[in-house]
């Protein structure tokens, strides 16, 4: 089996790999770096809800090889909170009610990363926009809508230039 | 009330908490215990479980619907580098034990085929290997030689097949597996004499949950130390595991089931049997750990989790003034090529087939026809919510055919406030209800009046615009007897007649209260509903409650989160654990208050001398003083060391089917009412409905927490747009599942969902769970599909189109459209 050796950024921290060729990025961050909040869903690029974000866009894992990330920034969920601090969207997806078996939620948090950084101020029509690539079966969606609403406002307030990578 | 229901006697209530204004944690909407974890990534799901030393397993499918295995070659599969080994059904078969069965007489189950399979996706062999891609490498060699059979998709004809079409020779001399009659009540009397009788034939689509994470097993297996431990993301794995046990020839005590936080499962995962036993057997053949993680094909075509697939000949039997007088139908339904949880799907509609209306008698004809496709499980509703749209399906047929007003037709005939708890001609009863009251709040929230000129306006200008009004029941907390009581009575299997739910709870000398559950988080919300009910009886503070979940061995009784049963069904569990807590505690600081048991009452988490504001122990101090000075107290057992209770809760309410079942007795009584309005605009050029506006009022009893309900609500009608608008699944006249990804199998995204969507609540306590809580978990699903198709038929009124199948995708009611507009020029 043909291995690859690269380096890449996992929530702020340098990480050296040597891991066969056909790898997917989403067995590598679950598997090889043991990061297990990104979630595989339907390994057809569809369900999103394998997102994290890769250098500022959200993207899916399953649909990259690890090696492909070489040289990139890549935030998982489990780069997000801070110590004992959930993350603001974070914050807003458990007030707000926006998710119940949770299986989605970690790539719903990489769509929304992407999306407040990009648009500080969305409607709720592109907030839809911004997830609908993502499936949920649970909720519906509309509490997953309110809690990236209720996000943009605590991240306006607290004045958060960037939500997308750690500092 | 007829004569056929007069040895099904109510059973008194046992509820000990009324329902009641004031309370403190009850009807809050507390944020959710579970999600901090969750929401960091730490949730713990099924492919999070690692083992050491543990490999990977792989499948090779059938290709074919219906064929038989003539060889199997597994030779170059094994000789890859990295694999473990390779087995066949023949193998597993010298391991494990056929799947158990609801079905009775059983058609016959094995976790991998033998001798031939019978839908696409059926395994055949699995690789065991170093990892996942080397699996999957080595199962692409895997070499099989087949002798292809007739395979039978098309539900009727299957029902008439013979010879190398019948899909269990060896069980039944016919694909139809079940086919027994009803007559509940006077039925061919109220035919009889009936001024009008409404006919349709109704047809209701396969599809499924597809909740986004599959199922999947990591097993262990040790002949010298435990025998097996099992991580699955089954949801049932704390009632029968000795059935499990049975499959995989050990006893309960070589078995030890551990739950994971749950993905999802809209029923997909209840008992999820078969995905274990494979996995397991493979451990032990391979003798390393395995894990096995479905992927979205093999969930799609493998998992054992189709919905109702059905189609109905449906009767209405009308009195002159528009009185409904009786129901009856003729039902097959599609259930693939295996019966694992009987018709127990069909079991189930019974609790409330003939919806929230004065019907006094119902006859059914059941078919269960097995066919080329993957077998059916629970999805929401699991069989209801077909019913409930066939029921409302033959309200608007009579409606129309009558010339009346649908919502008053229904006004007219719908059970009154007065008349609870109320027997329906099966034998179920609705425990309490205000469906004029629900009809009201939905007919103001929505603007139902205002709409309906709106539309007609609307219309009047060529737009198809159209509105529907859908009052359904929403039965909640079932008793067993659904899964059996529809079998032939000769041969009824496993009368099971019990469906508890246990809770341990712990006082820590820290003051904690340690809780265990015996039924696994799918989505629902069991730590806060449990938080919110200790909370408020044992009058301590919801962050002082930790939870745990126990495993098949070390749990007691939990049937888990199905058929809207657990919030109901723990309540329960917690009251029963509270009382004998709350003895406890009393006992034991009254000792320490130096005042008798009588004198002292709960406050705040203390025990304090009624009366006296200063004179209290808290329960801290009281669980440290009893767990580490023994001395302070009295001899004698009820001092013993601790403040611990086991508490288990039995179905509220329930009796035994008839012996001639002339009515099914009391299995689903906490009932719920809903009436969903929507109106639609269709696209006549395109068949696409997009939704104008929705509202949804649900009576659930008594709310623990709104905004979780709101949750179940919004997440069942997401479902219930899907199944009416987009889901199905598509077989070719080979048996070949043609849609079977998520690119192809359309389920809603935000896009589809409503933008203006109205909740309202009503509550109506039920008198018989404690704190008159009903289930909510499927409502949305049961109410959806019936508001829809209602709307859409009415956008189309002018059109002359009719809707008596679902799903209505964009091709297909694009083609009905075509179809009326052919058949008004010719």
């Amino acid at each position: 089996m043909t291995t690859v050796s690269f380096e890449l950024t996992v929530n702020g921290r340098l990480r050296k790999a040597t891991v066969p060729a056909r790898m997917l990025l989403s067995d590598f961050i679950r598997q090889e770096l043991a990061l297990p909040g990104t979630h595989v869903g339907c390994e057809h690029g569809v369900c999103g809800s394998c997102n994290v974000v890769l250098d500022g866009k959200a993207v899916r894992s399953c649909l990259m090889f690890a090696v492909q990330a070489e040289g990139s920034e890549i935030t998982t969920v489990e780069g997000l909170a801070r110590g004992d601090d959930l993350h603001p969207i974070q914050q807003a997806f458990w007030e707000e009610h926006g998710l119940q078996c949770g299986f989605c939620t970690p790539g719903m948090l990489a769509s929304a990363q992407e999306l407040l950084a990009e648009n500080p101020d969305p409607t709720d029509d592109e907030i839809r926009e911004a997830i609908s690539g993502n499936l949920c079966r649970c909720t519906g969606y509309e509490f997953i809508i309110s809690a990236i609403r209720s996000a943009a406002v605590k991240l306006r307030e607290a004045d958060t230039e960037t939500t997308l990578q750690p500092t | 009330m007829s004569d056929h229901l007069k040895s099904n006697v109510i059973p008194p209530s046992r509820q000990r908490e009324a329902p009641r204004a004031g309370l403190t944690w009850i009807g809050q909407s507390m944020m959710r215990v579970e999600d901090p974890r969750i929401l960091s990534g730490k949730g713990g799901y099924i492919d999070d479980i690692t083992v050491p030393g543990m490999a990977h397993a792989a499948m090779v499918s059938s290709p074919h619907a219906h064929a038989r295995i003539v060889s199997i070659d597994t030779s170059k599969a094994s000789a890859l580098p990295g694999v473990i080994g390779v087995y066949t059904g023949e193998d597993l078969a010298s391991v494990v034990e056929p799947c158990p069965s609801f079905a009775s007489p059983p058609i016959t189950q094995h976790a991998m085929a033998m001798g031939k399979v019978r839908h696409v996706g059926e395994v055949v062999a699995a690789v065991v290997a170093e990892d996942r891609y080397v699996a999957e490498d080595a199962a692409e060699l895997v070499e099989v030689e087949w002798e292809v059979l007739p395979a039978c998709v098309d539900l009727e004809a299957s029902a008439a097949a013979t010879g190398d079409a019948l899909l269990h020779p060896d069980d039944r001399e016919s694909n139809v597996a079940l086919d027994e009659s009803f007559a509940f009540g006077e039925v061919d009397r109220h035919f009889a004499e009936a001024h009008h009788i409404v006919k349709r034939r109704l047809r209701w689509q396969r599809s499924s949950a597809q909740a986004i994470e599959t199922s999947g097993v990591v097993a262990q297996f040790d002949p010298f130390k435990g025998g097996y431990t099992i991580h699955a993301n089954s949801n049932f794995y704390n009632f029968i595991p000795f059935v499990i046990g049975g499959a995989l020839r050990v006893s309960p005590g070589e078995l030890r089931i551990v739950p994971v936080l749950t993905g999802g499962s809209f029923g997909s995962k209840v008992f999820s049997h078969k995905i274990i036993i494979l996995t397991a057997g493979l451990a032990r053949l391979a003798g390393v750990p395995v894990k096995y993680i479905e992927d979205r094909l093999e969930h799609f075509t493998n998992s054992d989790s189709h919905g109702s697939d059905r189609l109905y000949d449906t009767e209405l039997a009308v009195a002159g003034d528009g009185t409904f007088t009786s129901l009856r139908f003729t039902v097959l339904d599609d259930y693939g090529a295996y019966l694992q949880f009987g018709v127990g799907t069909h079991g189930n509609a019974m609790a409330q087939v003939t919806g929230p209306y004065r019907i006094q008698s119902f006859g059914m004809r059941v078919r269960a026809v097995l066919t080329n496709k993957t077998q059916q499980g629970p999805y929401r509703g699991f069989g209801s919510e077909v019913t409930n749209w066939v029921m409302e399906r033959m309200v608007d047929a009579a409606a129309e055919e009558l010339g009346r007003d649908p919502v008053e037709l229904r006004v007219q005939n719908m059970i009154q406030p007065d008349q609870f708890p109320y027997m329906i001609p099966t034998g179920n009863i609705y425990d309490s209800g205000n469906f004029q009251k629900v009809l009201s709040e939905a007919q103001t929230l929505f603007d139902l009046d205002g709409w309906r000129k709106k539309a007609h306006a609307m219309r009047a200008e060529g737009r198809c615009v159209g509105v529907g009004v859908a009052t359904c029941m929403e039965r909640s907390v079932y008793g067993p007897t659904e899964w059996w009581s529809l079998n032939n009575k000769e041969t009824p299997g496993f009368t099971l007649t019990s469906t508890p739910e246990g809770i341990t709870v712990r006082l820590d000398p820290s003051g904690k209260l340690f809780v265990t559950l015996n039924s696994p988080m799918v989505g629902n919300s069991p730590e806060t509903v449990v938080a919110q009910i200790l909370a408020e009886r044992l009058t301590v503070a919801p962050e002082d409650i930790v939870f745990n979940y126990s495993d098949s061995q070390s749990g007691f009784n939990g049937v888990g989160p199905q058929g809207s049963r657990f919030t109901a069904m723990i309540a329960g569990a917690c009251v029963s654990a509270s009382i004998r807590l709350e003895e406890k505690l009393k006992r034991f600081g009254a000792h320490m208050l130096q005042r008798r048991p009588e004198d002292v009452e709960l406050r705040n988490g203390t025990v304090a001398v009624k009366g006296l504001k200063d004179q209290e122990k808290a329960f801290g101090e009281i669980a440290l003083t009893s767990s580490f000075f023994r001395l302070s107290f009295p001899d004698g057992e009820e001092f013993d060391s601790g403040i611990e209770t086991t508490a288990v809760y039995d179905h509220p309410l329930s009796t035994d089917p008839a012996e001639d079942r002339s009515h099914l007795g009391i299995f689903y009584p906490i009932v719920g009412h809903i009436c969903h309005i929507v109106a639609v605009e269709v696209d006549p050029g395109t068949g696409k409905v997009e939704i104008l506006d929705y509202a949804a009022v649900h009576d659930n009893g008594t709310m623990v927490n709104p905004r979780t309900l709101a949750g179940q609500v919004w997440g069942g009608t997401a479902n219930g747009i899907g199944t009416t608008l987009s889901e199905v699944f598509n077989y070719d006249e080979t048996g070949q599942f043609t849609n079977a990804n998520f690119a192809e199998f359309a389920m809603p995204t935000a896009n589809e969902m409503p933008r203006n969507f109205k909740l309202g609540h009503v509550e109506t306590p039920s008198p018989f769970t404690e704190y008159g809580i009903k289930g909510g978990g499927e409502g949305g699903r049961l109410g959806a599909p019936s508001a829809l198709t209602s709307a859409i038929e009415d956008a189309l009124s002018d059109r002359g189109v009719k809707i008596a199948s679902l799903p209505v995708t964009p091709p297909i009611l694009r083609g009905l459209i075509r179809s009326a507009e052919q058949a008004a020029t010719r």
